[in-house]
């Protein structure tokens, strides 16, 4: 039984590997779009809010799984090839970056309208009163609903098994079909993986919460 | 338009309880209101009002709620935008600048500039909750003024040293009593050397036993004397104690003006007269 696990062992870690490359990065995009969409909704230019919010509505409202495919087998038709591990971080990045706008944006306006005015009164010119004064007020705010927002798109880069990508699921399918017996502790040990990743990322965004408000609340 | 500010056309600050030293007001006005006008959709709060601050002088607004004082100052802290009128900081318009000749709507560099002169204490402090005590009054030296590090902590000491907080540098203001949060605020105004300072009620939201302090700190500060005031509040003790000119206004107009002695003494208007008895 032992023997067994250690034969799956260097399959799931090959797995893991690419998982954990796929959440970071497309976490990573995700965050940055989300940010410029997020503050381009309150921008005081309207076409720049009327183009966020296009984008917020657009890919908020479509499957991941269609947007993935789009990204990995459509657009070689339009002439652009993306690599797999490409295609995943755009279409997850993008599908992911729409929710964080929306987060971006509210933490923001949740931010009391006294503190901008404490601002503008002792002449910060508007980009510092969004740089020092308000945003790492709302960053504060930001932090619980990206965390939960950085789990699903973990929990969604199993998605990218269908663009044929190596991740933890994928390699999962492939010991399950070598296998088959041992099916419950294969699948098992797959949820396990991705809870803990999960645990990863809460603990992180806990660590950094602490750190933002020490001493302050 | 308003009767009580025709009948005395120039206030000029040149009242009884001049700061030592200075010149009376022959220089041109810190702050100037000309038929300023403000609505609110069609509800017009604000019918016009004219009124001069002279350089150096303390002003107190005194009036029910709802009477416009605080959007007088918030005008003038470039907050809210009159509808109509002129202001004019130091003779220049605020809300407005020349250009071909012709007075068109201020843009964001004209205001940056105009607010040099102009600073705002707030009802509900305002401090950055992010940033210790130090940081609140050190920030803006910093990053508006162009000061270096040690200039701008220097000046700031000394301003939290007035306010009485030198020894709350390395604290955040979620520490602190509101009376205390409201000293720094003063010192974070105080340390950008406005020319006029607004104090938007600025001990209405503090407990009973923490308005004394601060209000003794803006004392201190009006005997100093060089920076005008324009004090919004509900302390008449206070307004009498520390004002050179007392404005009574009621539902978007100046009703009476005059020296603090005289307002409270001999009230002339019957609306006056009833604000006043209750606070007797």
């Amino acid at each position: 039984m032992v023997s067994k696990w250690l034969e799956w062992l260097p399959l799931m870690w090959e797995g893991l590997l690419i998982t954990l490359q796929v959440t970071f990065l497309s976490a990573i995009v995700a965050l940055i779009i989300a940010g410029a969409a997020g503050l381009c909704r309150i921008s005081r230019l309207k076409w720049l809010r009327g183009l966020s919010y296009t984008y917020m509505l657009l890919f908020r409202g479509i499957s991941l799984l269609v947007l993935l495919f789009w990204v990995y087998f459509v657009l070689p038709f339009l002439g652009i090839e993306l690599s797999k591990m490409a295609a995943a971080v755009l279409a997850i990045g993008l599908n992911y970056g729409a929710f964080g706008a929306e987060i971006v944006r509210s933490s923001i306006l949740a931010v009391p309208k006294g503190q901008w005015e404490a601002a503008q009164a002792l002449n910060f010119t508007s980009a510092q009163r969004m740089i020092r004064v308000v945003f790492p007020q709302a960053l504060i705010r930001m932090l619980p609903p990206m965390n939960n927002l950085m789990i699903e798109l973990l929990k969604a880069t199993s998605l990218i098994y269908f663009i044929t990508l190596t991740d933890l699921t994928y390699q999962a399918m492939i010991l399950r079909s070598l296998y088959l017996p041992q099916t419950a502790q294969i699948f098992g040990l797959l949820l396990i993986l991705y809870f803990i990743i999960a645990s990863v990322i809460s603990l992180l965004a806990r660590l950094l919460e602490r750190k933002l408000t020490a001493g302050r609340m | 338009m308003d009767t009580a500010t025709k009948e005395e056309p120039a206030f000029t600050g040149s009242v009884s309880k001049p700061h030592q030293g200075k010149p009376a007001a022959s220089a041109v006005p810190v702050v100037s209101y000309r038929d300023v006008k403000k609505s609110y959709g069609d509800l017009e709060v604000l019918h016009g009002i004219d009124l001069d601050i002279a350089a150096g002088e303390k002003v107190a607004l005194i009036g029910p709620s709802g009477s416009g004082k605080t959007t007088l100052g918030r005008m003038l802290m470039t907050l809210e935008e009159p509808t109509s009128g002129v202001i004019e900081v130091e003779g220049e318009p605020l809300w407005q600048m020349e250009r071909n000749g012709k007075l068109v709507r201020a843009n964001e560099h004209h205001l940056h500039r105009m607010r040099s002169k102009i600073g705002m204490v707030f009802q509900h402090f305002n401090l950055f909750p992010h940033m210790k005590v130090l940081r609140n009054v050190t920030e803006a030296p910093r990053k508006v003024l162009g000061l270096d590090k040690e200039e701008a902590h220097d000046r700031a000491v000394e301003m939290l040293r007035k306010v009485g907080l030198e020894d709350k540098l390395d604290v955040y203001p979620s520490k602190l009593s509101g009376g205390q949060k409201q000293r720094v605020a003063i010192a974070r105004a105080l340390v950008m050397r406005p020319k006029i300072m607004v104090f938007d009620e600025v001990t209405s939201a503090l407990d009973p036993e923490l308005v004394g302090e601060v209000l003794a700190v803006i004392k201190e500060i009006a005997e100093e004397g060089e920076m005008a005031m324009m004090l919004i509040t509900h302390e008449m003790d206070f307004a009498r104690d520390v004002a050179d000119r007392v404005i009574f206004g009621a539902d978007g107009r100046i009703v009476e003006s005059g020296p603090p002695q005289e307002l409270f003494g001999q009230p002339k208007s019957d609306r006056l007269k009833s604000f006043l008895s209750r606070f007797v």
